[in-house]
């Protein structure tokens, strides 16, 4: 089996603070953490070669510090690691970034899966992972939250808003993995020494893996920001009180009021 | 002072351990004074109880101060998980790996170091505490064996333990040249545990005695060379020190996080009593009393990196720590008025805990006797 499991590095989102006059992220200060999800993508690509052999590439695009978020997961198990890190990559939305991973992808081989985080904490998209598998042209399967191989397929068992479903897809595929898929292990005291120790992570600039410029960084993101803002508080809800047959009452009413019913 | 990447990486994956996985339990088995054996087995998969010893021997091989930060990290949610780790280390394992036989090392180490086994070591008698010399406990050669006899007490994990190595007199007459090491595998016949001691803290923590009755072990079961046995236990106090330094200094990390966080909660006449000089000057002297432990105990981690002896560092350590951890500890239940006094919140296990840091690997008296004894000599 060979896994690449694409991570982010992201700012622990639990210690961001939203600056009340410009409604933008303070950010100084706060600690750099992998994306939470995407330990939950190497931990179930861990599992698999432990079970069925192979290796764990970890792939990460972003600026030079990222290549902390590489030796963490390289120091919880993972065999190698590709930083895409290149001043031309800077800006990137979510369809030059896919497109990016995709190429450094392609560049590196064969695989039999990918394996990503559900989403990142800092942007909520969750594109990417499907964008990846729309330009390498190989199914996907989203909101695993239980994935295992069997012969040449994946089996996947997706968690849904109303239920769950299982699907297989044949392999090279892509998929995405919930919180709920595994618990994440924490990176080994011999893991960490690896990590500091041997050049585990490789740098690649745009040109390494063959990216036509116009369609990377600023340039290749068609994605255009018009305004953040935090959303007003939702009003709080209504209590009914009272005994069970005037609650349902008021409820009924209620509701054919807001033409619910 | 400054911390390599790799030492910032340690600290920062065993305190998010620390956090998740040891903390959840610290209250329970204090209150229980059930063994966390789920927490050593983690411990053991991350690599922590082997962590710096070389990968030839099932070890992590990370540095000493590296060591020091884990049992630091550990100490600063749960004590007890604290000096079960550094005990494994610095007395069950390290003693084999400086004074072990190759076999010694491949039967012994590789085990204690994945973590597999837990170590233990059995110095302490009831009549030898801070005279470890006077040990009454005896091994006679016989044939191809020793036979052990006599008792050990308040041994950290014996009851535990897979391995524990013990020392006892092989020559009479000899003072120190005459006492030899040995290790003696659990299930040995003549070796039993007995007594598991009831403590003030540390309550997760196995403290416990052990029975040597015509115990009979193998000649190569002798740890480094007879009459070595002194020598040993020096070299793993000096060791272990360290270890019990990084405790002392994370118990009073833990206390003062819990008093930053609680001063700012609470409140009286109309303030946090954060507003209250007599707590900032509390907060004040802790802090700076945890950062002389810190750079004492780091110092002398270094020291032992680079191959030098550091009896005098050692001791320093771990006498400055333990007393910070006290006086610190005392603070922080104060800080905390009577709610610090009561088992809701941390402070009091804290409290607890922090004193063996003044009594275990030596008093601080005796820490005051060995420091001066290196300067006087
Ligand atoms: C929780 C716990 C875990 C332990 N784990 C281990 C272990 O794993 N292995 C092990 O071998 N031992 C262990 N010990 C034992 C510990 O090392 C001894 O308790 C310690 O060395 C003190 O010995 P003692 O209790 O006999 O006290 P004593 O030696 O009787 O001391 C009593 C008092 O006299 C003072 N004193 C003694 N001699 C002098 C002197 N020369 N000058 C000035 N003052 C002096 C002491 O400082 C102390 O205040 C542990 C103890 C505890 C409490």
């Amino acid at each position: 089996m060979r896994i690449i499991v694409p991570i982010k590095q992201v700012p622990n989102t639990n210690d961001v603070k939203i600056d009340p006059k410009t409604g933008t992220l303070i950010r100084e200060g706060v600690d750099s953490i992998v994306n939470p999800e995407d330990l939950n993508a190497i931990e179930a690509a861990l599992e698999l070669r432990e079970r069925l052999g192979g290796e764990v590439i970890a792939l990460s695009m972003g600026p030079p510090q990222a290549a902390d978020a590489l030796k963490e997961v390289v120091a919880m198990g993972a065999d190698e690691a590709y930083l895409l890190t290149d001043r031309a990559l800077a800006g990137a939305d979510t369809l030059a970034t896919a497109y990016c991973l995709s190429r450094a992808i392609t560049k590196l081989g064969d695989f039999d899966l990918i394996v990503c985080g559900r989403q990142a904490i800092d942007g909520d998209t969750a594109q990417v992972g499907p964008q990846m598998a729309e330009f390498l042209k190989v199914p996907q399967v989203t909101y695993a939250c239980k994935l295992d191989v069997v012969e040449d397929s994946v089996v996947v068992e997706r968690h849904l808003e109303d239920g769950f479903e299982t699907v297989k897809a044949r392999m090279p595929a892509l998929v995405t993995v919930m919180r709920e898929a595994n618990r994440p292990r924490y990176p080994s005291m011999a893991g960490i020494r690896r990590a500091c120790t041997e050049d585990v992570v490789h740098r690649w600039v745009a040109t390494d893996f063959d990216a036509e410029p116009w369609r990377i960084g600023f340039d290749g993101s068609p994605t255009w920001v018009k305004r953040t803002f935090t959303p007003p508080p939702k009003a709080p809800g209504k209590r009914l009180e009272g005994t069970p047959r005037d609650v349902a009452k008021d409820l009924l009413k209620t509701f054919t009021e807001k033409n619910l019913l | 002072m400054e911390l390599t990447p790799e030492q910032e990486m340690v600290r920062k994956s065993v305190r998010k351990f620390a956090l998740e996985v040891v903390e959840p339990r610290a209250k329970e088995i204090d209150e229980t004074c059930e063994f966390p054996w789920d927490t050593v087995k983690k411990m053991g998969e991350m690599g922590l109880m082997g962590i710096c010893f070389p990968p030839e021997y099932g070890g992590a091989g990370l540095d000493t101060v590296s060591y020091a930060i884990a049992v630091e990290e550990i100490s600063r949610v749960c004590g007890s998980t604290g000096i079960t780790l550094a005990a494994h280390v610095s007395l069950g394992a390290h003693p084999i790996f400086a004074f072990g036989t190759e076999e010694q090392k491949r039967k012994y180490l590789v085990p204690l170091a994945k973590g597999e086994w837990i170590g233990a070591f059995g110095l302490t008698e009831p009549n030898a505490g801070s005279d470890a010399a006077g040990t009454e406990t005896t091994a006679v050669k016989d044939g191809d064996s020793y036979v052990l006899n006599g008792t050990k007490i308040f041994i950290t994990s014996a009851s535990v333990a897979q391995v524990c190595i013990a020392t006892a007199v092989t020559e009479k007459g000899k003072g120190t040249r005459g006492i030899s090491a040995f290790l003696v595998e659990k299930g040995t016949p003549g070796f039993s545990v007995g007594t598991k001691e009831k403590k003030l803290g540390l309550h997760g923590a196995d403290t416990s005695e052990i029975v040597f009755e015509d115990c009979r072990i193998p000649k190569e079961n002798l740890l480094g060379r007879e009459g070595e046995g002194f020598h040993i236990f020096m070299n793993a106090l000096d060791g272990g020190r360290i270890s019990i330094g990084a405790m002392a200094l994370g118990i009073a990390q833990g206390a003062l996080d819990a008093c930053v966080k609680y001063s700012k909660e609470r409140k009286q006449f109309g303030r946090r009593i954060a507003d209250f000089q007599a707590v900032q000057w509390m907060i004040a002297d802790m802090a700076t009393e945890i950062a002389c432990s810190r750079h004492l105990v780091y110092h002398s981690a270094r020291l032992k990196d680079r191959g030098q002896r550091t009896t005098l560092e050692s001791a320093m350590c771990k006498l400055f720590a333990g007393e910070t951890a006290m006086r610190v500890t005392t603070k922080a239940i104060q800080i905390h008025g009577g709610y610090g006094y009561m088992r809701d919140y941390p402070v009091e296990r804290y409290f607890r805990d922090a004193k063996l840091t003044e009594i275990g690997e030596g008093t601080s008296e005796i820490q005051r006797l060995v420091i001066a004894r290196e300067l006087l000599r």
